[in-house]
């Protein structure tokens, strides 16, 4: 991940947390934030919104062979997650040895990469499986499909 | 608006081909195209070419006037234009040389797409492509382009009961179409088993599901129709040019085993053609992944949704079956220099209509269509031909 410091310092709220907005015309919620609504454009009513973390894996896959930068972290899970609000989100899956579609999963903070041995560390947003109560993850499952 | 034809076509060998530049490959395929239609420099009007990341892949930018000065058109000082859609660059090219000529501004123009690929590392040449995703919310965090497709897939699979080996059908066959097409980086043909045992890429996807990393350069040469029988007897119609856009990431669009992009652009295609889906009698379509066929041949309207894979395994999609797709032999097997794939794909359906396919020919041929997507689906360009 070379010479991405200053893109991804801009997008810290964002990186860190899954901070995005809320469109109060539509009732759309959008992760990473959009300041323009592509329901309501120009009659948008868009506020910040912190999401609650949870979603569901909507698809994945296993990379064997990655660009450079994520080379030495290969094989690693990489999936297409839901947030319950609706916004689809792009991922690593960690703590897991198997991902699953439907599976539940919540975010958690790690090192997405680095600038070489001395340089820059690039924190960021990564999701784990979830254990909820009473676990609807077989209806959601069905939802899906 | 005036109707377009396709008078001449060039396309150069694809593969690795070490011992061309980008600009010897793009020269080598316009005087091919302008050969073809009998034509001479001094009579084009303008040019536009499809090229991707010049910048990346050889530290190019800049690449319309570059071309134009290659072509030796630089005393005429015509305009001359470079277009990018990532792998769609291409079959952008020829649509804004459809707009040009069809909207009167130019007479004589050149569609061409060049890429040159392999003067950089394959790490490279992966991070290039995958600026065609979404660099900030998709590539940094762990995305590669075979994993936002190997994702479509997973998904599909699961919905429709898609499986590895008709994916794997798709890779097979269009490396025999390969066989038969001079111009295609790879001459072997490969069973399902040789996909299955070759190493994984992104689950499910494997090296032999994946386009190859290509050099290559295609041309064409288009007049207004009514101008056309004055240069060649078999000139070939366009009869439709159309274009749809989408979300760049894969995880932002409203149905992750669904191009919307492509859709749409087929839907206006074949209305500006005045045809349905079922008349067409062959198609070039992006075939960047195995998966990418599958979804190509739903979201045109061949099949309907969740039904190419079963397409695939029941022989619609060959040689002599009853649709044929990517008789050229397709990205994946013809070759992918992502901005000369769009014309490429022209080039190989002019072929076709004019009856000069050679062993590929296919029977009583009238129209065929072209399919070319840029990124996981952020753009799709469907073309239809007449003969």
């Amino acid at each position: 991940m070379t010479t991405n410091a200053p893109r991804f310092w801009r997008c810290i709220p964002q990186r860190y947390n899954l901070k995005g907005t809320h469109c109060k015309s539509c009732n759309e919620f959008f992760f990473p934030p959009r300041n323009i609504c592509p329901n309501c454009r120009r009659v948008a009513d868009i506020e910040e919104y912190k999401f609650k973390g949870l979603g569901t894996v909507i698809t994945h896959t296993t990379i064997y062979t990655a660009t450079e930068d994520f080379a030495r972290q290969t094989p690693y899970n990489l999936a297409i997650i839901q947030l319950d609000e609706g916004p689809r989100v792009t991922g690593q899956m960690v703590s897991c040895s198997e991902v699953k579609i439907g599976m539940r999963v919540k975010p958690v903070f790690r090192i997405l990469g680095k600038e070489g041995d001395k340089g820059i560390i690039y924190y960021g947003t990564k999701f784990a499986p979830v254990e909820e109560a009473g676990s609807h993850s077989e209806n959601i499952d069905k939802e899906i499909i | 608006m005036r109707s377009v034809s396709i008078i001449g076509v060039g396309c150069t060998k694809f593969g690795e081909r070490w011992d061309s530049s980008l600009r010897d490959l793009v020269a080598e395929a316009g005087v091919l195209a302008i050969e073809d239609a009998g034509i001479v420099g001094e009579q084009i009007d303008a040019l536009f070419v499809g090229n991707m990341s010049g910048g990346r892949f050889v530290e190019q930018e800049h690449i319309g006037a570059l071309i134009a000065d290659c072509a030796g058109l630089s005393r005429r000082h015509i305009p001359s234009t470079r277009v990018e859609a990532a792998c769609a660059s291409g079959g952008l090219a020829l649509r804004q040389s459809v707009l040009a000529v069809a909207s009167g501004y130019h007479d004589i123009v050149i569609a061409a797409g060049v890429e040159k690929m392999t003067d950089v590392s394959a790490g490279t040449a992966a991070d290039a492509l995958a600026a065609a995703a979404d660099r900030e919310w998709e590539c940094f965090l762990g995305a590669t382009f075979p994993a936002l497709y190997a994702m479509m897939a997973r998904l599909h699979m699961r919905r429709y009961g898609t499986t590895h080996d008709q994916m794997a059908m798709v890779a097979v066959k269009n490396h025999h179409h390969a066989c038969m097409n001079p111009i295609a980086q790879y001459h072997a043909e490969i069973t399902i088993e040789d996909v299955d045992r070759s190493p994984m890429v992104a689950d499910p996807l494997h090296v032999l599901d994946c386009s190859p990393i290509s050099d290559g350069a295609a041309a064409a040469v288009l007049v207004p129709t009514e101008m056309a029988r004055g240069f060649v007897d078999a000139p070939i119609r366009i009869i439709g040019s159309s274009q749809g856009s989408d979300t760049l990431a894969l995880h932002d669009r409203r149905d992750l085993t669904t191009l919307d992009a492509t859709v749409i652009a087929a839907r206006s295609a074949f209305r500006q053609a005045d045809i349905e889906p079922k008349q067409v009698d062959l198609a070039e379509v992006h075939d960047c992944f195995t998966i990418g066929e599958i979804l190509a041949i739903e979201d045109l309207g061949f099949v309907d949704k969740g039904q190419g894979g079963r397409a695939v395994e029941d022989g619609m999609t060959v040689l002599d079956g009853e649709l044929p797709i990517n008789t050229s032999g397709g990205l994946k097997a013809c070759g992918h220099p992502v901005g000369a794939t769009g014309i490429k794909q022209a080039h190989e359906v002019v072929l076709q209509l004019r009856g000069e396919a050679g062993k590929r020919q296919i029977d009583d041929c009238e129209i065929g269509l072209t399919h070319n997507v840029g990124g996981s689906g952020g753009t799709a360009i469907v073309h239809i031909l007449k003969r």
